[in-house]
């Protein structure tokens, strides 16, 4: 079970989370104007990284709100947390092994 | 569930062959004289086509490769030893009680070979049709299970729908009374059952080997190089650069990370999917019982563990582990529906990492990249269709086009809104 540092509520434990899958993909502000092909990779492709993966979590049985999360999925060691509408923080740490 | 096989060595191929006579003489003379059952040659510089990935898929498509379309000059890369990944690490369950008319006939391809595999291989798979009973729990499981029923008997696939008495006849340890989630029925596909995991793989490899394949342990793929019209030229290895024209991906969990390294992007998530066994018991429990809805599916191998499937978690990682709270959580729902192993213990859980697909289909086929052919995106239901999925992968390599059962599950279905969405069908587990 991980243990997830809640930008708002401070570390909880997984289950009162909910995932949100890779942050900050944007959706075209005009879907009519991109190709079939780019709607469908903002639909379905995901980068899948094998190393720092930015992703969405909701504090779901806290406070509700998302936030985003830097987490090595080689080791899934969060290297940080931080609020929607934030950069991630840069440069990303080392990654412990 | 992770045993290795026979330590192989180096010596020329002659496949010795399996009978029980052979096993009761071998016994009688202290089990001296098996040879190994497949060799460990060095990588050549060159091979007509290579497979990346030593797993069911992989070996079952080298061998297919060889003995029905005639390329013997291959070899099958894998990073670790053969059958390390999801092909020793799954519940071994197989099932073709798949709803739509892809899935049904690429699934039901597989278990009509799966019926054949061990005489084919001279290999005892230990497969055994026991039967694969889903439970529902809800209306809609109800619902939806007798839609499936109907139309996998469209399909002449069997699949019937039981009462919850029928279902606890079939399966005595089941609890259909006092029980939080009640069983409201089940669905059962006698031809289901299980088959011995590792041994697929080593049969697979010893019959490959044999028609002259070189599988190649402890070599994981760090590159692909493409030539100046963008097709594959060769694979750059932890033991050096090997040269192919065509590579057959079938690398699970890993694939994004391998078809990336040709420039390639799919719409693959990797998630760790975790299972456990317990203590070995005499036999109790005589079919496979899966449960949706609370989440869990269960049979007992021939060892005498009970064989515990759990979810997936809920993030995407490579680790190979995940929280014990998705164990536990497939645990108190095996205690709920079989009140009798409350008090058996867990003798050891362990994690593979699947790689999904948004409509929860593989993808079988071409890529952008000439040359490049990907088998992926099995999820968390892939050691079911091993020989199926090696069969029509093996076709699509030799001849550069799917064959028609593999025809539909291409990467391009995501573009042109064609997916086989069995998500809401097979619910998560499959």
């Amino acid at each position: 079970m991980l243990l997830i540092e809640c930008p708002y509520c401070g570390e909880r434990p997984e289950p009162e989370f909910q995932y949100g899958g890779q942050a900050h993909v944007a959706r075209p502000r005009d879907p009519a104007a991109v190709s079939t092909q780019e709607w469908a990779d903002y639909l379905y492709r995901r980068d899948n990284t094998r190393g720092v993966h930015a992703e969405r979590w909701r504090h779901t049985h806290g406070c509700g709100r998302f936030f985003n999360a830097l987490r090595d999925t080689r080791t899934d060691h969060f290297l940080a947390t931080y609020r929607v509408g934030e950069e991630p923080p840069a440069p990303v740490p080392p990654v412990p092994r | 569930m992770h045993a290795r096989a026979h330590c192989a060595l180096t010596e020329a191929p002659s496949m010795q062959s399996f009978s029980g006579l052979k096993l009761l003489l071998r016994g009688l003379t202290g089990q001296r004289g098996w040879t190994a059952q497949w060799r460990s040659p060095e990588p050549r510089a060159e091979y007509d086509a290579l497979i990346v990935g030593g797993g069911g898929h992989g070996l079952g498509a080298a061998y297919y490769l060889a003995s029905e379309h005639r390329l013997t000059n291959i070899a099958v890369l894998e990073k670790g030893w053969i059958g390390g990944g999801n092909t020793g690490r799954n519940t071994t369950i197989i099932r073709s009680n798949y709803l739509w008319d892809e899935s049904a006939a690429l699934y039901e391809h597989a278990l009509k070979i799966w019926e054949d595999l061990a005489q084919a291989l001279n290999y005892n798979l230990m497969f055994s049709q026991r039967g694969v009973m889903m439970l529902a729990h809800t209306v809609h499981d109800a619902q939806v299970f007798k839609r499936h029923v109907h139309a996998n008997r469209a399909n002449g696939i069997d699949n019937e729908w039981i009462t919850p008495e029928q279902a606890k006849a079939f399966c005595p340890p089941l609890n259909i009374e006092n029980i939080r989630y009640p069983v409201l029925g089940a669905a059962l596909q006698r031809r289901g059952g299980t088959a011995r995991h590792d041994a697929v793989a080593w049969g697979y490899a010893r019959a490959a080997d044999a028609l002259g394949v070189d599988i190649i342990e402890n070599c994981e793929v760090t590159g692909i190089r493409r030539d100046d019209n963008g097709a594959v030229a060769a694979v750059e290895t932890t033991r050096g650069t090997i040269r192919a024209r065509r590579v057959g991906v079938a690398a699970a969990g890993h694939t994004s990370v391998i078809m990336r390294m040709a420039g390639v992007e799919l719409p693959l998530e990797s998630y760790p999917l975790q299972a456990l066994v317990s203590e070995p018991v005499k036999p109790i429990f005589p079919c496979v019982v899966m449960s949706n809805t609370i989440h869990a599916y269960i049979s007992q191998s021939d060892k005498g563990e009970l064989v515990i499937g759990a979810g997936t978690d809920a993030y995407t990682s490579y680790t190979q582990r995940g929280g014990l709270h998705i164990t536990s959580h497939a645990l108190e729902a095996i205690c709920e529906l079989f009140p009798m192993f409350r008090r058996l213990r867990m003798l050891r859980n362990w994690g593979g990492i699947v790689d999904v697909t948004p409509d929860r289909s593989p993808i079988i086929g071409l890529t952008p990249v000439p040359g490049l052919y990907v088998n992926c995106g099995w999820g968390t239901g892939g050691f079911k269709a091993t020989p199926g999925s090696a069969h029509v992968f093996a076709w699509t390599i030799a001849r550069g086009e799917p064959h028609p059962i593999n025809a539909p599950f291409t990467l391009e279905r995501f573009r042109d809104g064609r997916l086989i969405d069995e998500a809401a069908a097979a619910a998560v587990a499959h």
